[in-house]
């Protein structure tokens, strides 16, 4: 029966990870939603500290499974359970995770062009005599005609300025395009089994990656205290938020991914032929380049 | 057959037992069953809630609740029968049979499979805690903006809108990795052989479902997490005053939302024939055509979406453009329509419980679909737009359509799962109840919707009195039917004839050659397929 | 198959027997304007076609479960596997027929439809802006003679109708105060708007119907040519109140409207003049009591006792029995008069929908009623000038 052939393919024994993360899962969702309850009824102020532990707690569980899990992940890669069968499948399976990823960000985007293209302008078109919005030009960058539609009053940020596509975007956007280039190069380094290549090419991405984060912090910086660009301030302000955001938390995870496969490939992982978890973590790495570009060409520069 | 050898499980014979074997399980049998279980309890929960509201309009006037619960009830019903009923009995049965009938040892990625699973339960409890939470004066309930979440009521409802944002975030993730899963399962572990145009037609109407799941949840996770920034976080998605707009949300909705309906029916549309060919000993007409037509509905169904809210204001080139090409979807339908009975035709048909749901499925899906043409119709629909007529639409699309297809599956591979013959006259008797109780309580309801009420209403005027009476009374002969179901599907858990590994005459495919039920390893030699 | 047979005379008796019970039509309700008549044919057309399509289908299934059987010992002949062209005949026919009835018998005509369905301006003569609100109906008249009318509509159908305590009348949850009244045979523009959420204005009869979106103005048409009452009701799902907001339009002819319009003028001048003068205690809480029953009731109760957490409680709120007017005469943020002007989240805000003496009646009223004892009387002068 055990014949392991090379048309064995590794069915991992039963695990408690995943039961375990969803209930994480269910505390952080929970907890999440305690905390802010207030926001929509005083009444449940007393809720927010438990909300605040159970979010805690949550995310602690959370973070201990993905850790046990990847740790199970890799002392099977390393045991060498993973042959080119089971290789294929992560293969195919990080594809399409990243075409759902692609979807993701496709939203906010569509968003954007929606209302840059529709609503805004149709904000503006209404005849002099009917307009509730007097003066709105509706040109973009737009944070939008203001005045109390939903409820509450919104006043336009007065200072407010777009986020210029020169200075910190385009050093970001150059950052990532190296950041591109030297994982590739790291990648050669692991093909043509120069450890030191790779290594060196890891952590210079990592080393990038930590750059491009710490320049959008003070982008941000910029933004809520000299600009009037906020979450807040209309179309443009939730858009650019939103979608730059969202990026940055991706960068953010792709770092840590990053960091882990560094320290992988110093403890001397993956060989030339097999080293799916290299890969998958530069595929998404790439994909957050690819994004940044969409976002420097239609957030901050057209 | 010759074989390819293929060897199995890390560990073989020490399965953990009770419910450590179900938390931690990665066998495809398992997590199916759990998918199947999950959906027939929720299927339960979802149906009992609706009965609520089908009592409270049983006659004009406020009787059981106020307004707010009822809108609360109706959101939440929908949510559970598609989301969580619906959608994990089709991924049930795939992680059931897709490994069985392409002849693969198990699912892909078995771990994340589990964890796919594992994402429902709480999913489910988020959406229902509101309720339980407002029993103890914590909230004021579930979200009350139907199951579309409309901004900007959903930005004035209470923490019932945040815990069904999350509630979707987890379905929606659930889904996603369901649908990684199945894609890989099908494009790298087929048995030697088994090109995609051998596939069976169940595993290429879950491609095409699994595409449009990774192509649309996420899109509708986006828009539910705008939702809760505009909530909480001060952004204007939907805000004019901001620069925003509420049908913003509408359109991000419906490009999840309408391909959703094919999510929910492809996997249906791929193993009824396979229904049909087995009872009537005859191979399938038009294979071929039929993988196009699903692929052409799975491509037209992301182009279609503005025809929920034709009303709501568009562009004339806009408004023409969304209604021709919701028409065009009728095309490759006839052609399956076609094909399905085409394949009856002159075949040695004999009628047992799956078969006579399959063949009522046609006629019934058919009258959902013919409705739904008329829906398409940009004049027409401002007069049936969110009145009762498109209440009846989509129940003979999601519940004749989907649970009656469902149904249908259940019956034909129940005892290839269980080992044992379900009866077959509680099964006839189920289909009969099932049919006729069903259009008795949505064909009063097209009446209903074309004499102008509109939905989600907790009352109405006196005109549409007698309708509703009768829908009520149907819907709840059509609710404890369903209890035969169930409890046909315990007792042939528990025992009954013993099934042959063939179950039917006529059935065809690989999943027929292993015994009834399966061993726990179900390839353990990968079948050659010619 | 016997079961088949008498399941179908069962459902056969079943129906007859419904339609001779309702006493209403299959069909839509009878079309008043021009778009109605439209979309009845559009309907009729694709009901006829659906029913033909369906019924061919049908019976050539049936055809085959009878006489394709294996109990009667048919044999399944052997299909062998359609050569491809073979194949693809077979199924374009179904194909080709579906082509020609979407896109030619159903799809032409609809083209004109919508054309003449989205053309709000041509030949228009008059301009009304209907705006949502949760939930009621607020109708004003842009230009002509009627310009400057502007009132709100609201259910009168009792609570105690509607908790099936008193008899529901004829025209149970589709009547009105203010009825919408419009001259017969005019097109009229409408424009639509909401000031809170998703509204949907819809009269079966007139075949048109538009989502009000806050924020955003939307339009639509009708023209109705002939005289009657017409109800319809909000078709967008509002809260809690949305299947209490019904629309009623009185269709007159020219000369009563031209009446209807003097006399709704003069009503208003007086609202107008009664603003000026001082008014006493007993006659504005005669006149709040009105206002609050029919505006606020909904959502505080008539109790004053409110729904919490959703809709806080009139009786003893805070802001109902803190002063209103700081030191220099002008109201405070967060006062009584604060909150019923501008409103706050989901509680609408009244500077548009009622006139001085009305807030100041309702204001009033609240302090006065509902087990509240403040004391103090706000006149309209005083809403007018906190209005500037
Ligand atoms: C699984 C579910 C499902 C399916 C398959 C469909 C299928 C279709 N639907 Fe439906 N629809 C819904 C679920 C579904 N729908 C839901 C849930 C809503 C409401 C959502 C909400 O607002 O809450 C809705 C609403 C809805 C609307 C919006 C109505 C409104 O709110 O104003 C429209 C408008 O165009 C529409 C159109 C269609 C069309 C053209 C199809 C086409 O795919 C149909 C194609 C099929 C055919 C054309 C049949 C062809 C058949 C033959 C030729 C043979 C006939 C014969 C026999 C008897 C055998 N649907
Ligand atoms: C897969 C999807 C699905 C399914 C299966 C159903 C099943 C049913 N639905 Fe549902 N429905 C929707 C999807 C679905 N629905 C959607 C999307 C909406 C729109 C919501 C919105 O507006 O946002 C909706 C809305 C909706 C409405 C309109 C509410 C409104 O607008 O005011 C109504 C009204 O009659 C209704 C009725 C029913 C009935 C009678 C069933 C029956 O088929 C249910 C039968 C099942 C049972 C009854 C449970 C089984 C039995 C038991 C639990 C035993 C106990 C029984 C007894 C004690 C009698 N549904
Ligand atoms: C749509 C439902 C609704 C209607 C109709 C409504 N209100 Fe309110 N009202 C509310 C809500 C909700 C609040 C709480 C607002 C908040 O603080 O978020 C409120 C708050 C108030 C308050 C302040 C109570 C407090 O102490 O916080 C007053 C006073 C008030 N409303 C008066 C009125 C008057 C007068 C009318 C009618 C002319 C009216 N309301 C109609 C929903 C409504
Ligand atoms: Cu207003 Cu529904
Ligand atoms: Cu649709």
């Amino acid at each position: 029966m055990a014949t392991h052939s090379k048309n064995h393919y590794f069915v991992p024994h039963g695990s408690l990870y995943p039961s375990v993360l969803s209930a994480g899962i269910l505390l952080l969702a929970t907890g999440f939603i305690f905390s802010v309850a207030m926001d929509r009824s005083k009444d449940l102020a007393y809720l927010q500290t438990p909300g605040k532990w159970m979010m805690y707690f949550g995310t602690a569980v959370i973070l201990w499974m993905v850790f046990k899990w990847m740790g199970a992940v890799i002392s099977e890669s390393l045991s060498g359970k993973y042959k080119n069968w089971e290789d294929k499948s992560f293969r195919f399976g990080m594809i399409v995770f990243i075409c759902s990823e692609v979807a993701f960000f496709a939203a906010f985007f569509g968003a954007l062009f929606y209302m840059r293209v529709l609503s805004v302008p149709e904000l503006a078109s209404y005849a002099p005599d009917i307009t509730p919005y007097k003066d709105f030009l509706g040109t973009w960058p737009s944070t939008g005609p203001g005045g109390n539609v939903l409820g509450a009053e919104y006043v336009p940020p007065a200072n407010f300025k777009p986020m210029h596509w020169m200075g910190l975007p385009l050093v970001n956007t150059i950052i990532l395009l190296t950041s591109g280039a030297t994982i590739t190069w790291a990648h050669w380094g692991l093909i043509k089994n120069n450890r030191k290549q790779l290594v060196v090419g890891m952590a210079l991405t990592v080393a990038l990656g930590i750059a491009f984060l710490a320049c959008q912090a003070l982008e941000y910086h910029e933004a809520y205290t000299e600009m009037g660009l906020t979450l807040g301030s209309g179309a443009y302000g939730a858009t650019f938020f939103m979608l730059t955001g969202f990026h940055g938390f991706h960068v953010t995870l792709g770092t840590i991914m990053l960091i882990v496969i560094l320290l992988r490939c110093m403890k001397g992982h993956f060989t030339p032929e097999h080293h799916f978890g290299f890969e998958g973590v530069a595929w998404y790495w790439h994909f957050v380049d690819v994004v940044w570009l969409g976002l420097f060409i239609f957030v901050y520069w057209l | 057959m010759s074989t390819v050898t293929v060897a199995h499980h890390e560990e073989h014979h020490d399965h953990p037992t009770g419910i450590m074997r179900w938390l931690t399980t990665t066998n495809h049998k398992d997590i199916g069953t759990m998918y199947l279980t999950f959906s027939l309890i929720m299927f339960l929960v979802g149906g009992s809630m609706i009965l609520g509201i089908r009592a409270e309009l049983f006659k004009p006037g406020l009787q059981l609740m106020n307004p707010d619960f009822f809108n609360q009830l109706i959101g939440i019903h929908a949510l559970i029968m598609i989301f969580a009923a619906l959608m994990p009995a089709a991924t049930g049965f795939a992680n059931w049979m897709i490994p069985l009938q392409i002849g693969a040892p198990d699912m892909a990625l078995p771990r994340l499979n589990n964890w796919g699973f594992w994402l429902l339960p709480p999913a489910a409890i988020l959406l229902t805690l509101p309720f339980t939470l407002a029993l103890f004066g914590i909230g004021d309930g579930a979200l009350a903006t139907g199951w579309t979440f409309y901004p900007p009521l959903s930005l004035q409802g209470g923490i019932g809108v945040d815990f069904a944002i999350f509630s979707v975030h987890l379905l929606g993730i659930s889904s996603v990795m369901g649908s990684i899963n199945i894609i890989v399962t099908l494009f790298n572990m087929r048995a030697p052989g088994m090109t995609l145009m051998k596939m069976p037609m169940f595993a290429w109407g879950w491609l095409i479902t699994a595409f449009l799941l990774v192509a649309t949840i996420p899109v509708l996770a986006g828009a539910v997490t705008m939702l809760l920034t505009d909530r909480h976080f001060g952004t204007h998605f939907f805000d004019a005053a901001g620069g925003g707009d509420p049908i913003l949300f509408q359109h991000l909705f419906w490009f999840f939302g309408h391909p959703e309906v094919y999510i929910l029916l492809l996997p249906v549309w791929g193993f009824i024939p396979q229904i049909l060919q087995t009872f009537s000993r005859k191979p399938m007409y038009g294979y071929k055509a039929q993988v196009y037509s699903l692929w052409a509905i799975g491509a037209l169904s992301v182009v279609v979406w503005a025809h929920h809210f034709f009303t709501a204001g568009m562009p004339v080139p806009a408004l023409l453009y969304f209604m021709y090409s919701t028409m065009a979807i009728s095309l490759p339908l006839a052609v399956l329509f076609f094909c399905w009975i085409k394949t009856m035709w002159r075949g040695s048909m004999s009628f047992e419980t799956p078969m006579l749901f399959a063949v009522g499925w046609i006629i019934l899906f058919g009258i959902g679909g013919l409705t739904g043409l008329v829906l398409a119709d940009v004049a027409a629909d401002a007069q049936y737009h969110n009145s009762y007529f498109v209440v009846a639409h989509f129940h003979y699309t999601l519940f004749a359509g989907g649970i009656m297809g469902i149904m249908a599956g259940v019956y034909y591979w129940l005892p290839k799962m269980t080992g044992h013959m379900y009866s077959e006259k509680l099964g006839k008797l189920h289909f009969w109840l099932t049919a006729i109780s069903f259009n008795l309580t949505f064909i009063p309801q097209f009446f209903l919707g074309l004499a102008g009420m509109p939905r989600r209403i907790p009352d109405y005027a006196l005109q549409f009195a007698e309708f509703n009476m009768i829908s009520s009374i149907a819907a709840f002969v059509l609710g404890l039917s369903q209890l035969l179901f169930v409890y046909n599907i315990v007792s042939c858990i528990k025992g009954g004839k013993k099934a042959t590994d063939k179950v039917w005459e006529g059935a065809e495919g690989l999943e027929w050659t292993l015994s009834s039920p399966p061993p726990y390893h179900s390839f353990t030699d990968q079948p050659v397929v010619k | 198959m016997q079961v088949l047979k008498k399941v179908g005379f069962g459902l056969g008796i079943l129906l007859a027997s419904l339609g001779a019970y309702a006493d209403y039509s299959w069909n839509f309700p009878e079309p008043v304007t021009p778009m109605a008549l439209d979309t009845l044919h559009v309907h009729n057309k694709f009901m006829l076609i659906s029913m033909a399509i369906f019924l061919s289908v049908l019976a050539i299934m049936i055809y085959s479960i009878f006489a394709h059987r294996k109990s009667k010992g048919y044999k399944a002949v052997a299909d062998k596997a359609p050569s491809t062209a073979v194949e693809i005949f077979w199924t374009l026919i179904p194909f080709a027929i579906l082509l020609l009835i979407d896109f030619v018998i159903m799809g032409i005509p609809a083209y004109h439809s919508v054309v003449m369905m989205e053309d709000t301006r041509d030949k228009a003569s008059m301009v009304i802006k209907i705006t949502g609100s949760q939930w009621r109906w607020q109708y004003e008249y842009l230009d002509g003679d009627a310009q400057g009318i502007k009132f709100v509509s609201n259910l009168t159908t009792t609570n105690d109708q509607m908790n099936n305590a008193a008899d529901k009348g004829e025209n149970y949850l589709l009547e009105v105060d203010n009825p919408l009244v419009l001259p017969v045979g005019e097109k009229v523009r409408i424009l639509m708007t909401a000031s809170d959420v998703l509204h949907n204005w819809w009269v079966p009869q007139f075949g048109s119907s538009r989502l009000a979106v806050p924020g955003f103005i939307r339009e639509t048409w009708v023209q109705v040519e002939k005289p009657g009452t017409y109800r319809g009701q909000c078709k967008e799902l509002c809260g809690k109140g949305h299947g209490y907001m019904p629309v009623v339009v009185n269709a007159v002819s020219m000369e009563e409207y031209k009446t209807w319009v003097a006399a709704k003028k003069e009503e208003q001048a007086k609202a107008i003049a009664g603003a000026d003068k001082e008014w006493t205690k007993e006659d504005l809480m005669a006149e709040g009591k009105k206002v609050y029953e029919k505006n606020c009731a909904v959502c505080h109760q008539v109790t004053g006792a409110g729904l919490p957490p959703a809709f806080p409680a009139i009786t003893g709120s805070k802001i109902s029995i803190s002063p209103i007017f700081g030191e220099d005469g002008k109201y405070l943020p967060d006062s009584h008069m604060d909150r019923v002007l501008n409103g706050k989240n989901v509680m609408p805000a009244w500077k548009a929908t009622l006139n001085d003496t009305e807030i100041a009646a309702v204001i009033t009223y609240e302090r006065n009623a509902l087990g509240n004892s403040v004391g103090d009387v706000v006149q309209p002068s005083q809403v007018k000038a906190a209005r500037q």
